[in-house]
């Protein structure tokens, strides 16, 4: 066990414990309310708060900016996390290691499933384009990219993934509303152990509600939040398909990865 | 003020191929109906409610008289029939006609047939000046409450509920929006029939029912009067019931609807020819009642990369401009979308952006125009969201918008909460504010990086239209032209749905509003 790390949130000093939070409140803009801006965050626990800007954001609604110190410490060094062995690869040593290590091309599928229609998160992952700079799948000439688009049935989608042999399927969603993307999140998967693939192919879910931790609850391989580049994702369905030819040892981590 | 960039010549170079790229859609649209068409005369004719399955009485009726195979004559006509068999009301009518082997029926003489016209063409006429008069109240309210001068700020509400929905578009209201827009439930676009009543279910957006319109337009009008300005709604006239959307809208006195030529074919994978014959009807609809579109070419450069496909938007505005023009809208009407979507983290993103709606501007000078945030490279970093927004609003009051969609800094992250919406409005007042009338104190430099690129879009937008003329506004689509999607034109959804228009096909709202009667 390593030794202790205590930190807390940094403003301009180490230790000062600074947050800056927003936030509204159901009612009019009135000194009253200023005063229950202040309650409402000295119970969440907060101290030295001060009620930077009180806002009319409508006639019976007050949006506050606050900045507060909290007292909370953490230890870093209890936080456990996979230690990062492999250094991620870039866009050129990415296909010459496929080009190397694996010999043909790594295939993937990706669509929004069940009744989502947005895209704009499977487009920035696997489109020529790809996101901020960073080329998306279909640009790599050592991946096979296959974009559905939205509203694909689960079940369709893993048939093509059967039919393509994939390597990985990537599952975007981006309506989260009653957790639709949980539920049908949760169809995928069981569809995926009734046509065999469970275990087989690599499996990511990806979106702006989505984190890694959800997604091994739900039975994915990975989960993909924002913020995520292609080339997370790339590195990712690589090192599954190196760790399923044997040709890299299972588990291995590397920089980059989702935790 | 913005360059001119190309001659008055060129301009009137891309309209005249735009009419010849869609002579031939005419065509198909003349020879055609579907049947949301024929649900939407049904609605009109008062025919509203649903059966004991909860199916709407339009569906029940409409599929009744496809089944039979005597749709093609028009549900006008059968609607007339059950009439002369003694129907007292819409919904007996729909009665009548449901029971009745409508194959079997006996032809009408010709006298009874005419009589039947006449009746049925009666009703309608009475119909449609119901409509106007009710538009005319809107027109007076907007006369009461003045707007403000453009761009209007136009922020969403998403919550699902139409009771939420209406606490959110209030306060967006009280905190200086001046267009309301009810994001649909997900997928509505996917279902062949509109829901009935108020709903309080959705996904991702609460559902467009005539209830909901109606409810909504009652608060924003209470909203408007206690502002002293008048505050306009929107939804979605798209997808399989695009037209009788844009009727019940039109009937609850919306302000705008989101309208599009191809945004359900290349978006939604509706079938080609079914959405071109639905949306010449819908903006039939539009053109009488006096309701703005919002056509969907920002969509092209979610999908597509904004700077190399910034001449297909332009391409696409001029194809549908034309359709609308041909369906009766005018230039005031025409709120044809685009957006600031290059990736900001390339160079000169600014000047590319500013060239980009100059050049819309230029060529669609008596349009409001829909400007549209950035959607496709915003991450969630919140206060750079907010500054990335910032330069929209700069780029929408030097270009004279007349519609502008707020982005919100939450973008990527979740539906707006009410906060959002609030910065994202004090955000663009204050821009607006700050810099209106810039473009009177600008000229743009002839031989600059703003004019020249304008200058290449359009060479583009222009090669693009000859080559849809050349192969054909069908073939262009199937090879991917619009937005990176590819479609054929017996693909998608809701083909089954287009009848061919018998000889003595009857659709009375259809003449009235082409000036036929």
């Amino acid at each position: 066990m390593a030794d202790k790390q205590l930190i807390r949130a940094y403003g301009d000093r180490r230790d000062d414990g600074v947050l800056q939070v927003s936030f509204t409140l159901p009612v009019a803009l009135s000194e009253k309310a200023k005063e229950a801006a202040q309650l409402y965050c000295t119970k969440l626990g907060l101290t030295e708060v001060k009620v930077a800007a009180a806002e009319k954001a409508a006639q019976h609604y007050t949006f506050f900016v606050v900045y507060a110190k909290s007292p909370v410490v953490i230890d870093y060094a209890a936080i456990d996390t996979p230690e990062i062995v492999i250094k991620k690869r870039g866009f050129a040593e990415l296909n010459k290691e496929i080009e190397e290590e694996i010999g043909r091309k790594v295939i993937v599928l990706g669509a929004c499933t069940g009744t989502d229609t947005h895209t704009v998160g499977i487009d920035a992952i696997l489109n020529m384009k790809g996101f901020a700079g960073d080329y998306g799948l279909e640009r790599y000439p050592w991946f096979e990219t296959y974009n559905l688009g939205s509203q694909v049935p689960n079940a369709e989608l893993i048939r093509k993934a059967k039919e393509k042999s994939a390597d990985a399927i990537l599952v975007s969603q981006v309506v989260t509303q009653r957790d639709v993307h949980k539920d049908n999140s949760r169809q995928f998967i069981e569809e995926a152990k009734k046509q065999g693939v469970h275990g087989k192919m690599t499996l990511l879910l990806g979106g702006p509600r989505v984190d890694h931790k959800l997604a091994l609850e739900l039975g994915f391989d990975a989960g993909f939040g924002p913020g995520t580049k292609p080339s997370d994702v790339a590195n990712f369905v690589v090192h599954q398909v190196l760790q399923r030819l044997g040709k890299e040892a299972k588990g291995t981590h590397y920089e980059g990865e989702p935790v | 003020m913005s360059g001119l960039f190309v001659t008055d010549e060129q301009v009137a170079h891309a309209r005249a191929l735009a009419r010849e790229i869609t002579e031939p859609i005419f065509e198909l649209i003349g020879r055609n109906t579907t049947v949301s068409v024929e649900r939407t005369v049904l609605r009109w004719f008062g025919v509203d409610g649903v059966g004991n399955l909860g199916a709407p009485l339009v569906n029940l009726m409409v599929d009744r008289l496809q089944a039979a195979g005597v749709l093609n004559r028009g549900a006008a006509f059968w609607y007339g029939r059950a009439l002369r068999m003694g129907a007292t009301s819409p919904l007996d009518a729909v009665e009548r006609l449901t029971a009745a082997p409508l194959e079997r029926l006996a032809p009408l003489s010709h006298e009874d047939e005419a009589k039947l016209r006449d009746e049925v063409r009666a009703e309608a006429r009475a119909a449609v000046d119901e409509l106007k008069a009710r538009v005319a109240k809107r027109e007076a309210l907007k006369r009461e409450f003045p707007m403000p001068p453009a761009p209007h700020k136009y922020v969403i509400v998403a919550t699902g509920n139409i009771f939420d929905d209406l606490d959110q578009a209030r306060a967006a209201a009280q905190a200086g929006a001046d267009v309301i827009a009810v994001i649909r439930s997900t997928a509505q676009s996917l279902l062949d029939y509109v829901p009935q009543g108020a709903t309080t279910e959705g996904f991702g957006g609460t559902y467009a029912t005539q209830e909901n319109f109606r409810i909504m337009r009652e608060a924003l009008d209470d909203e408007s009067e206690k502002l002293g300005r008048y505050v306009q709604l929107t939804n979605y006239s798209s997808g399989l019931c695009m037209s009788e959307i844009a009727f019940m809208a039109a009937y609850e006195r919306l302000d705008m609807l989101l309208n599009d030529a191809m945004y359900g074919i290349l978006f939604r994978d509706i079938n080609l020819r079914r959405t071109f014959i639905d949306q010449y009807f819908s903006r039939r609809i539009c053109a009488l009642a006096g309701i703005i579109i919002n056509t969907g070419e920002d969509n092209y450069i979610t999908t597509a990369d904004a700077y190399d496909a910034a001449h297909t938007v332009i391409a696409s505005q001029f194809i549908n401009e034309r359709f609308a023009l041909r369906a009766g809208l005018k230039d005031e009407q025409l709120g044809l979308g685009h957006s600031y979507e290059i990736d900001p983290h390339r160079p000169e993103t600014l000047l590319l952006e500013l060239s980009q709606a100059m050049l819309v501007r230029r060529c669609f000078p008596a349009a409001p125009l829909k400007y549209m945030p950035p959607t496709k490279h915003k991450e969630t970093d919140i206060f750079f969201s907010h500054v990335y927004d910032s330069m929209a609003h700069l780029v929408a009051m030097w270009t004279r918008q007349g519609i502008q969609l707020l982005g919100m800094m939450t973008e990527a992250m979740h539906t707006p909460l009410l906060a959002d919406r609030y910065e994202a409005l004090k955000a663009a007042s204050y821009v607006h504010r700050a810099a209106r009338g810039i473009d009177q104190e600008f000229t743009v430099k002839e031989d600059g990086l703003v004019a020249n690129r304008a200058r290449f879009v359009f060479g583009k937008a222009l090669e693009l239209l000859e080559e849809c003329r050349a192969d054909g506004m069908v073939a262009a689509i199937g090879r991917g032209r619009f937005g990176d999607v590819k479609r054929s034109e017996t693909g998608g959804k809701g083909l089954d749905g287009v009848v061919e228009k018998a000889s003595d096909y009857f659709n009375p709202f259809l003449d009235l509003m082409e000036g036929r009667a």
